[in-house]
């Protein structure tokens, strides 16, 4: 074996020297919360780097939703899951069909609706929210779950309309061609040639509305307050109207809300790092 | 009838529908469900927004609020400082992480975890280490010095550092992520050729990568900024906008001001950021619609 060298040593160093504090600031958040949901109050409260008692009884009380804020955690939980699951699913029928007609059907018009839905995609989120609380009330659909879902899928759609556009100019001409000269409807095009070389792309925007939908929060504390009605993040936030917030609790509710969008970002990375980065930022 | 009289000319043309193709009918059948979403939720509410903003008193009463005037401060320190500082460390990470090796391949994977998981628990995460009393920071502070360490969300300036320090933690790892890809599509030749010459790490830095990511980072800094701008959470979640209201910025003004009824003043706060946020968007749309 040969010895390393001094440089290749000093090399080594350095790299640790930058590699030791990014972990220790990416994890001392996360590790804090992981701390408190298995910290008796006492020891969480005391400041201590390990409990001298590890438990996981504070996932026993919010599963068996025995504490005055967490009566509602699965209802809430649900809400969260099938807010989630509608902004996803009707995000990528809306922009599938978008993208299709303005990238494949050359739509008159498409180049125009895509400018403005780019347009809508740099509109900070949080300035539209004012009026969107408004715009809901009127529509009559404030405290309703379609309210946070329509608003969902409008922050969501201009991103993945654009996404799959840039991923269906890449599909060659020739294959719609070939489909038409086979006798092909447009539909069938759709279907069984333009869906399927699509399937990445889908993926991706699917997984990335699914996301937004799950960790927002302004919109959904905005246009929910029912305790039945709110989402997870929205009754995380509500932890903070008492003095003496259970924080062990509000953490521990915090960690396993956390889980589920870092398993599915985990499990997607391949096509989240190909299909969103490459598509957020063309240099 | 004149168009009887003059002939085949004048007969009027086949209706709309079957002057399109069968293709173009259903690109508009497949367009309206977005067209639709655009009318109901996008145009109605921002002209509905900017109807209620219309009165000039709204903007005496902004200019008169200190807060409105503070709110914007914080804002631009919140962009100019904070996203610079930002995208400053995540070009130096990007270099960091182009080195091959198995433990920072590794690291690189823990690293995304801020952007992974929801902002919402990490955020109150970060409030109670900074609690005053209980928190983990001021507890070490105490048992190393013996001091009570300061109160650290009830000073603005803190604060709305923390504000900034939490807002870069969330979005770090994204922007890192977006400029290594950048940073390995330069050519590798090129830095093989720097060594042969013995170029050193700063001139390799100035003559190859930065030439080749300066307009990805430029790109990167203006999205960061005016996305940044929406950024509710950060402040919101961390101090609340206080103490006293003095660490609000436009995003959290807005909703102050719904939540006390003042809607018209809500919208025309928005209106007011708009002179600065259209030409940035405007210069985005630019770019990326090429």
């Amino acid at each position: 074996m040969k010895l390393p060298s001094l440089r290749e040593v000093g090399t080594e160093a350095r790299l640790l020297l930058i590699g030791i504090p990014v972990f220790l600031w990416t994890m001392i958040p996360i590790y804090h919360m992981f701390l408190f949901a298995i910290s008796p109050k006492e020891d969480a409260f005391s400041g201590k780097l390990w409990p001298d008692h590890p438990t996981l009884h504070n996932f026993e009380i919010v599963f068996k939703q025995q504490h005055y804020f967490l009566r509602d955690f699965y209802v809430q939980f649900w809400n969260s899951v099938v807010i989630a699951a509608a902004v996803g699913a009707l995000t990528l029928f809306i922009a599938t069909a978008a993208a299709f007609s303005i990238s494949r059907l050359k739509v008159p018009g498409g180049r125009v609706v895509l400018n403005l839905a780019l347009f809508t995609y740099f509109i900070p989120a949080a300035f539209l929210a004012v009026p969107m609380y408004r715009t809901m009330g009127n529509y009559g659909l404030l405290n309703n779950h379609w309210s946070l879902i329509l608003a969902m899928v409008t922050i969501a759609s201009p991103y993945a309309i654009w996404v799959l556009k840039q991923a269906s100019d890449k599909l060659p001409v020739e294959l719609d061609e070939a489909a038409v000269m086979d006798g092909a409807t447009t539909l069938q095009i759709f279907r069984l040639v333009y869906l399927p070389l699509m399937m990445p792309s889908l993926v991706a925007i699917g997984t990335y509305a699914v996301l937004l939908a799950w960790n927002e929060y302004l919109y959904a504390f905005l246009l929910l307050s029912n305790d039945r009605e709110i989402t997870l993040p929205v009754a995380l936030g509500n932890f903070l109207a008492a003095d003496d917030s259970p924080w062990e609790l509000l953490m521990t509710t915090g960690f396993i809300y956390a889980l589920p969008p870092a398993a599915v970002y985990y499990a997607f990375r391949r096509y989240m790092v190909g299909g969103l980065t490459a598509g957020a930022v063309k240099s | 009838m004149a168009i009887t009289l003059s002939g085949d000319q004048a007969i009027p043309g086949p209706p709309l529908s079957s002057r399109l193709t069968p293709a173009q009918v259903w690109g508009i059948v497949l367009l309206a469900p977005y067209l639709l979403v655009f009318l109901a939720f996008v145009v109605y509410p921002v002209c509905y927004g900017l109807w209620l903003a219309r009165a000039p008193a709204n903007y005496v009463a902004l200019y008169n609020d200190p807060i409105f005037a503070r709110a914007a401060i914080n804002t631009l320190i919140f962009l100019v400082i904070g996203i610079n500082i930002k995208m400053l460390i995540a070009l130096f990470l990007s270099g960091f992480f182009a080195v091959q090796r198995p433990w920072i391949k590794w690291l690189s994977v823990i690293f995304i975890l801020p952007w992974a998981v929801p902002s919402i628990p990490t955020i109150l995460s970060v409030r109670f280490m900074l609690n005053p009393e209980w928190g983990v920071i001021n507890h070490l502070i105490f048992s190393f010095t013996g001091d009570d360490g300061p109160n650290w969300l009830n000073d603005p300036t803190v604060a709305l550092s923390m504000a900034i320090g939490v807002h870069i933690w969330k979005s770090l790892p994204f922007w890192t992520l977006i400029l290594i890809t950048g940073r390995l599509a330069i050519s590798h030749d090129l830095f093989e050729a720097a060594e042969v010459d013995g170029a050193s790490w700063w001139q390799k830095f100035r003559y190859i990568t930065w030439p080749s990511m300066q307009t990805l980072y430029v790109t990167c800094t203006l999205l960061s900024m005016i996305w940044t701008l929406g950024d509710f959470n950060s402040v919101y979640l961390l101090t609340g906008g206080g103490p006293a209201d003095l660490t609000h910025v436009l995003a959290t003004l807005g909703i102050r001001y719904l939540r006390l009824d003042q809607l018209s003043l809500a919208m025309a706060s928005i209106v007011c950021a708009m002179p600065f946020v259209l030409p940035l968007v405007y210069f985005m749309m630019k770019r990326l619609s090429r």
